[in-house]
């Protein structure tokens, strides 16, 4: 058995695979070294330097076999943080590189495809939340800020949705849970990773001057629009699952 | 803008808009221009979802609740003692923009009630849509309603402007329409419809041909019906909206399940409960027949012209033809898996897929997330199947519902619970 530590980053998991072909290890774990307690003994571990030029191979080499989507199944399985996140990603590419004709990601009767499955779905369907469930608040300096706290990281997934959606606002969306973000400047959005966690604390204190009326607005037409003749909270929170509402003005 | 006047009439127009079923921002077209607002996605996006269980994802209101029209389904009729109101074009522009910038919205909504004549009405939407589009640089989605009788030129300007237009048929039948809004006529509504639906064929067509050509109602047209108002039944509705579908290209139809407002003795009584439960039916066969290849006169027979309660159609059309059955999973087509009880749109494509690769088993269909429990009657495996001694039971009905709850039981029973 061997351990190959990586950094944790995306390019650090596909060197580590790189390099699974490369030293033709068979019995073999790939383990993100911030998490790596030694459980085996007797395991050998081998120690991987994040190389691009290894990651971008891998990925080259997927994506004629399964098209830019199937690579986005692979981020997306990145971004999930799954504890078996590598696990399956090693064992659907050892699939693809030995059936190079065929979309080894359609076997929906393996295990870790299977797997693969579940984690995107859940993924797409965090990330088509977060499109939803983002509320910007308009603050004095102009700008429009959001905080989130996904189960998922999906941040860099709904980047461009906002990018392409809103470009002349300035607006700011920022992960609680894992201390980074999204700044648009009116040029580029770039993510921004600041020392310490951003202060949240009061921030309601610096919004412009309109953003409580619009707000109230919201809340009062949120309201309004309600059958109450009609009314279903099952429905409701199925829809709207509960861990969202800390994000939701009209549920404040 | 006075906040507290703003405040009294978005919810004034917002609780009077909100009987309009469709909210749907999807299929819109409209790529953000550079430095401009917003971006319609064509899987449109709902931002939250009321307590009544109904998504948001456009602000719906009425430009105004003032109406010269009496029709007795509608709170807005003008012989209603209630608050009027009127957004001014600016401040449901203003409400628009805001919204949509703090990522409330999709885009807007807009109705109206009818005040002065149907092209007054008709030309202040469009006013608004046009803001929003030359102004505002605002790329969201705007769906506007089709005022019943407006001209020709102003239906023009607002598919250019506009992603959808809809024209509320209302009430399913004509005779149900006379009795309830007796100052309406369907021609007045069928009119507008039909010059949309003109005017998206010669889109298309011209688009074949040339590279620029300004966008025509992008997203199509909807319709609405009310269910359960007048005594029509399901076959009648069904037929109306394969009609809608087949012969003015309609995006969707949508049912609305009356909601007893008035007081009139045309309707059923304030008592009476939202039917529920059938306009649930009632959307089920709308899949079918959008998704699943189904055929409005496979849906319901003439001889039981109502949507069976106890089971979705589907099922109730498997239970009819069960010589149709077992289907064998392996090598059946699309089509055929698709009307296997229990198997949706997503299940029989992965099923497709997955048996390229492997001889599908009953576990395997569990995984690709099918509902085993009502499937497992109606396929056979290469391997054979245990459970096919049920298919000609004569209780294979009670077998299925058997130990299944439905969301709906209780809740919306149109059954009387007396204890």
């Amino acid at each position: 058995m061997t351990t190959l530590l990586y950094d944790g980053s995306f390019d650090g998991l596909f060197t580590a695979i790189f390099e699974v072909f490369e030293y033709r290890y068979r019995d073999v774990e790939i383990v993100n070294r911030e998490r790596f307690h030694q459980k085996n003994i007797f395991a050998e571990t081998h120690e991987v330097i994040t190389q691009t030029d290894k990651s971008e191979r891998v990925l080259k080499k997927l994506e004629q076999n399964l098209g830019k989507q199937g690579v986005h199944k692979f981020l997306k399985v990145f971004l999930s943080e799954d504890s078996e996140l590598e696990k399956v990603i090693l064992s659907a590419i050892k699939q693809s590189v030995k059936n190079p004709d065929k979309n080894i990601l359609e076997n929906y009767t393996d295990t870790n495809i299977m797997k693969i499955s579940k984690i995107c779905k859940s993924v797409d369907r965090e990330s088509h939340r977060m499109t939803a469930f983002v509320r910007f608040e308009k603050m004095q300096d102009d700008i429009f800020f959001s905080k989130i706290d996904p189960d998922f990281n999906v941040l860099p997934l709904i980047r461009k949705h906002f990018s392409d959606r809103y470009q002349d606002q300035k607006w700011m969306i920022y992960d609680l849970r894992r201390n980074y973000g999204i700044l648009y400047d009116l040029e580029t959005s770039d993510f921004f990773y600041p020392e310490e966690k951003l202060e949240i604390k009061n921030y309601q204190d610096k919004f412009h001057d309109e953003e409580k009326n619009y707000q109230t607005l919201w809340q009062r037409y949120f309201t309004k629009t309600n059958i109450v003749e009609r009314k279903n909270l099952r429905l409701h929170v199925q829809h709207v699952p509960k861990r969202y509402w800390k994000y939701l003005t009209e549920k404040w | 803008m006075n906040f507290d006047r703003l405040k009294e009439k978005l919810e004034i127009l917002a609780d009077a808009a909100k009987y309009d079923v469709s909210c749907s921002s999807s299929g819109g077209t409209r790529k953000n221009k550079k430095g401009a607002l917003g971006d319609s996605s064509v899987s449109g996006i709902c931002h939250t979802y009321t307590e009544d269980g109904r998504c948001v994802s456009l602000l719906k209101i009425l430009l105004t609740n003032h109406c010269i029209y009496d029709c007795a389904y509608c709170v807005s009729r003008s012989s209603n003692d209630i608050k009027r109101a009127a957004f001014t074009v600016e401040e449901a522009v203003d409400l628009t923009i805001n919204f949509y910038r703090r990522n409330y919205i999709e885009g807007l909504f807009l109705s109206s009630g009818i005040f002065k004549n149907a092209d007054t009405t008709m030309e202040r939407l469009v006013r608004v849509a046009k803001k929003l589009r030359l102004e505002e640089n605002f790329n969201g989605y705007i769906h506007l309603k089709s005022i019943p009788g407006a001209s020709d030129d102003l239906m023009q300007e607002a598919a250019m402007y506009a992603d959808r237009l809809s024209v509320n048929i209302e009430i399913p039948t004509e005779s149900g329409l006379k009795l309830l809004a007796p100052e309406k006529n369907r021609q007045d509504m069928i009119s507008p419809m039909r010059y949309i639906q003109k005017g998206i064929i010669q889109y298309q067509d011209e688009k074949k041909i040339l590279k620029k050509v300004p966008k025509f109602a992008p997203a199509g047209q909807s319709t609405q019906m009310i269910v359960g108002a007048t005594n029509e039944n399901d076959l009648q509705i069904i037929k109306v909206a394969d009609h809608f579908y087949k012969n003015f290209n309609l995006k969707r139809v949508y049912y609305s399940g009356y909601v007893p407002v008035l007081e009139d003795n045309r309707l059923p009584s304030l008592t009476t409960e939202v039917p529920m439960l059938r306009e649930n039916r009632l959307y089920q066969s709308d899949w079918l027949m959008r998704f699943y290849g189904f055929k409005a006169e496979e849906i319901l027979d003439p001889n039981i012209p109502f949507l069976d309660l106890e089971v979705d159609p589907k099922l109730s059309w498997a239970l009819r033809h069960l010589d149709q059955f077992p289907v064998n999973i392996q090598t059946a087509d699309y089509q055929m898996i698709l009307r296997i009880p229990g198997i949706g749109v997503k299940s029989a494509q992965k099923i497709v897929s997955a048996r390229r690769f492997q001889v599908l088993n009953l576990d395997h269909l569990r995984q690709l997330g099918a509902s085993v429990n009502r499937a497992k009657y109606f396929i056979d495996f290469n391997a054979g199947n245990p459970f096919l001694k049920y298919l000609t039971h004569q209780n294979l009905k009670k077998l299925l519902m058997g130990g299944r709850s439905s969301k709906f039981h209780n809740q919306f029973s149109q059954q009387l619970t007396l204890f």
